[in-house]
């Protein structure tokens, strides 16, 4: 079952449809409900390496519905700890848990500033609105 | 800006939900509820498309069926009034200008439903070769076109089984259909030509039956997994007939554009074939990849019922064997795939 729209406030959002949830210099990345819901329900998630490094609004791998191929935005830069293993087996975990079970990545923050250049929910909902 | 057409349905596709995506000069339904789901119904019970886009041309006199046969592939002769054909429209070089169901309506009149993209091309061809007595009208705005496919498909809409490559004239719920045993999901089924007027009585007739209505996306992974070629990726004007696996579809011993060419083709063989196959690393390919050793995916999909990626691509003859390993550019990385037979997905393998 696809989730319906939501954006929780406790995240932070890169206008290219991905989030972030940061815990300390930690920080589990994935995309919005929009993005999900744009690609349709997700048939393939190309994952980064653990230890590779991601870099703020490069791709760090890819996901992919029937139709549609969509690059991973990182919102933040720093090494992957962990990739979901979970979504990689189902990628259409996504679809059904954006912000939960549908995770990315987990990522060791190196440039814990650029959190300030993130958007806040209302900030990305404006995004959205101005389509 | 280019304005896009609408189908007599597009109100009820958009009160439906479905996204409305531009498609070969009109703006068509890509899906309701989702791909895969829509592809799944066809599977295992029944959907319909709204293909109301095709082009639908009428040749008509006593000369019809010369011109014909002077233009397309396959053997106009082989058609009783009743009977429907799978054809080419080919240039001098063998290429493919379309490919086409051609219906025998009565001894002088024939119907051609031609791809939306290629409709008004196929129509100045033939008018350009018009011959004395024959007539060519595109009658494409006077007809709607709903495909109704799956196994329970013709349970559900009310009608019989009967012979593919047939049609009749009846009704489905008081609406008068022409009644073609044609498809493009590799399910039975039927395509029920109606009236434009009459589309959305149809429609809504078909849809309260229970069965579900799909979009372009279901229909473009339904043909693929049934190895069905779509003009303009698999198949076209720069491709011979041969090389594209539709030497079948050309009666090389008629005179037809291109003939000669096509006859050398077969008698030395192709240079390159197309062959579908699946991918036996984890990745989806995709129109336009590289296949390394001189090749190219033509389209390329994630199998909805097999749950692999799947395409279609031309490669060297020596490579277009069952079972040959193929190295697909998957964005940069190598990923492998094998050379299959057709159909990539047939019903026994349903898990």
């Amino acid at each position: 079952m696809a989730a319906s729209e939501s954006y929780p406030d406790d995240l932070l959002y890169h206008a290219e449809h991905d989030w972030a949830r940061i815990d300390g210099d930690e920080a589990v990345l994935g995309v919005t409900w929009f993005a999900q819901d744009a690609l349709g329900e997700l048939v393939h998630y190309e994952a980064p390496d653990v230890g590779s490094t991601v870099a703020k609004d490069s791709s760090y791998g890819e996901v992919e519905s029937v139709k549609a191929v969509s690059d991973l935005i990182s919102p933040l830069s720093g090494e992957v700890l962990e990739v979901n293993a979970k979504v990689v087996d189902a990628p259409e975990t996504v679809n059904e848990d954006p912000y939960g079970d549908g995770w990315l990545i987990r990522i060791r923050m190196t440039s814990p500033e650029e959190r300030d250049q993130l958007l806040d929910v209302a900030g990305y909902k404006k995004v959205l609105d101005e389509g | 800006v280019q304005t896009l057409r609408r189908t007599p349905l597009h109100d009820r596709h958009v009160a439906l939900g479905a996204r409305m995506v531009p498609f070969a000069g009109w703006e068509m339904p890509v899906q309701y509820e989702g791909v895969i789901q829509e592809h799944r119904a066809v599977r295992t019970d029944a959907g319909v498309f709204d293909v109301s886009h095709m082009g639908e041309l009428e040749i008509e006199g006593p000369t019809a069926r010369d011109l014909l046969q002077s233009m397309l592939s396959n053997d106009v002769d082989k058609l009783e009034p009743g009977d429907a054909q799978y054809t080419l429209l080919t240039n001098e070089q063998g290429g493919i200008i379309d490919d086409l169901i051609l219906y025998r309506l009565d001894s002088h009149r024939y119907l051609i439903v031609a791809n939306a993209s290629n409709s008004d091309i196929v129509l100045s061809w033939l008018t350009d070769h018009e011959l004395r007595g024959s007539d060519v009208r595109d009658v494409s705005d006077e007809y709607a076109l709903l495909a109704v496919q799956g196994p329970n498909a013709l349970d559900k809409v009310g009608l019989e089984h009967g012979k593919a490559f047939t049609w009749t004239m009846g009704e489905v719920d008081g609406v008068e259909v022409m009644i073609n045993r044609t498809g493009y999901t590799g399910e039975e089924g039927v395509e029920l030509a109606c009236m434009a007027d009459d589309a959305g009585r149809l429609w809504d007739a078909v849809v309260a039956r229970g069965i579900t209505p799909c979009g372009l996306g279901a229909r473009d992974t339904l043909r693929l997994e049934v190895c069905y070629p779509l003009h303009g990726n698999d198949i076209g004007p720069q491709w011979d007939a041969i090389s594209s696996g539709l030497g079948w579809a050309c009666a090389l011993e008629t005179e037809f554009t291109g003939v000669e060419t096509l006859r050398a083709v077969k008698e030395r063989g192709p240079e390159q074939k197309l062959v579908p196959f699946k991918m036996t690393e984890r990745a989806i390919p995709r129109q336009h990849m590289a296949i390394e050793g001189g090749g190219e995916v033509t389209s390329g999909t994630q199998s909805p019922m097999l749950d692999v990626g799947i395409g279609m691509g031309y490669v060297p003859a020596a490579s277009a064997k069952a079972g040959t390993e193929l190295v697909i550019d998957v964005r940069g990385k190598p990923r492998r795939a094998e050379v299959s037979k057709k159909p990539l997905y047939k019903k026994e393998q349903a898990t």
